[in-house]
């Protein structure tokens, strides 16, 4: 089953750019993501059960949601992300950098964004206030990118092995958690009236580590997956 | 010849039955004085602060590691990342353990969710991950590249781990040893501890040359000069 999902290589004229590959990877994955636009949804169904089940397992009562609300976006958000990974990585004569970092920009549209813009409907579904889920949309708009670019160095050093996706977890989560921390930290400071300067500076430099950093840990993880097939 | 060169490391490392490498943390643990506060229960620093040193030290030479693999692609280094990361993920363990039993009669909780313990913990997540990593793949060389991307990748957290008490509020509290000041403790307790560091390091170095030794051998079962070797133990 898993030799199904072997990428296969496509050759692609040496006299294409490096922006018009990257140009055409990101619309390539749109589109072809725009066919099955049902399986959009699902991450998206996944976030609003996930922050459903808290309210319910949990409690229902509205100081407990102020408190945690923020944290249960937080962590709903970020297995959404880790749940819808990324597949088909097709290998290119351009640099893999960044066309890794084309088709994590187009999962991030696909997924992050509308966690995002989906965000506040939940936050008043938790009892956050105005304040808080402005704060949360913003740490989540910087925070979804970096778990798609750190999802994909776990997609990419599992990609074709069997029981890869509880694998997948195992390895990212660790990796997942000085970002929730500090998205939470982030909405927990505003709450309180503290300045969230300094906390959205810090998420601000794991985006820009992410996308310096986490495409050349993916490339290299592709090729290591690819020399295996 | 990696076999019986380790044997000149093994005399020195393991040492003769007095001045054994575990033979330190048991200096601390008996003859150190009993703290003003604390009483007798701090013993367990003798424990605890050598298996947390060495825990965050593995992952920073399995890390140097990763790097002569993806980069020279030399063998030994996979061996080693291999042998050594079990070890390290029993340490963390220990040292996590150590802290949370140590936790209960002073602070008064086993566990607490500072920086200093969550970036432990996920040091441990970390290594469980790279073992997982590696039984998942079947080809060796495939394996052990992944491993050291994923060593490499997860070595941002060591920086986090060491400087977590300082930059946070934490009730984890400071470094003793620092390189440019005296240690905050009286000697009769800090020269047992750093003993106690060298020692476990030592052990260290035994369990990873025991554990390439046999990684190697595992690795080259079919050549002649293993089937050899099993033949002469055997006679």
């Amino acid at each position: 089953m898993n030799a199904d999902r072997r990428p296969a290589l496509k050759p692609v004229s040496e006299s294409v750019g490096p922006i018009a590959a990257m140009a055409a990877v990101f619309a390539r994955d749109v589109r072809v993501a725009f066919r099955q636009r049902q399986d959009l949804l699902n991450p998206l169904l996944f976030f609003i059960m996930v922050v459903t089940l808290f309210p319910l397992g949990v409690s229902p009562e509205v100081a407990f949601l102020k408190q945690s609300g923020a944290g249960i976006l937080w962590v709903a958000a970020l297995l959404s992300v880790l749940l819808s990974t990324l597949e088909q990585l097709v290998l290119q004569p351009q640099p893999l950098f960044l066309l890794v970092l084309a088709k994590t920009a187009a999962h991030w549209v696909l997924t992050g964004l509308p966690l995002v813009l989906l965000a506040p409907v939940l936050g008043v579904m938790v009892h956050l206030d105005g304040n808080s889920i402005a704060i949360l949309c913003l740490t989540l708009l910087i925070g979804t990118p970096v778990l798609s670019m750190i999802g994909a160095i776990g997609a990419a050093l599992t990609l074709g092995l069997r029981s890869a996706g509880v694998l997948l977890s195992l390895l990212i989560i660790p990796l997942y958690i000085p970002v929730l921390i500090f998205g939470t930290g982030t909405v927990a400071a505003a709450a309180e009236g503290a300045p969230v300067g300094g906390y959205l500076a810090l998420m601000g430099a794991f985006l820009v580590l992410a996308v310096t950093l986490s495409p050349f840990a993916s490339a290299a993880a592709l090729r290591i997956s690819l020399s295996n097939s | 010849m990696v076999l019986r060169d380790c044997n000149p490391v093994y005399a020195v490392v393991a040492g003769d039955r007095y001045h054994s490498a575990p033979c330190r943390p048991g200096l601390g643990l008996a003859f150190a004085p009993k703290d003003y506060l604390q009483g007798n229960s701090y013993r367990i620093i003798f424990i605890h602060v050598p298996t947390a040193f060495l825990a965050q030290s593995i992952y920073i030479m399995m890390a140097s590691a990763a790097v002569v693999t993806l980069v020279w692609r030399m063998k030994l280094a996979d061996v080693f990342v291999k042998a050594v990361a079990p070890v390290g993920l029993v340490f963390t363990f220990l040292s996590l353990f150590t802290g949370a039993v140590w936790g209960k009669p002073t602070w008064g909780t086993w566990w607490v969710w500072d920086a200093r313990l969550t970036s432990m913990l996920i040091l441990l997540f970390l290594y469980g991950g790279a073992i997982a990593l590696d039984r998942a793949i079947n080809d060796e060389k495939s394996a052990a590249r992944a491993v050291a991307v994923l060593v490499l990748v997860g070595v941002v957290n060591i920086p986090i781990i060491k400087y977590s008490v300082e930059w946070w509020n934490t009730l984890h509290q400071p470094a003793t040893f620092k390189l440019t000041e005296k240690p905050s403790m009286p000697v009769e307790m800090w020269v047992p501890l750093l003993l106690s560091v060298l020692g476990l390091y030592l052990l260290f170095g035994w369990l990873a040359c025991l554990r390439m030794k046999t990684e190697i051998v595992m690795r080259e079962q079919k050549t002649r000069w293993v089937r050899e070797l099993v033949m002469a133990g055997r006679g």
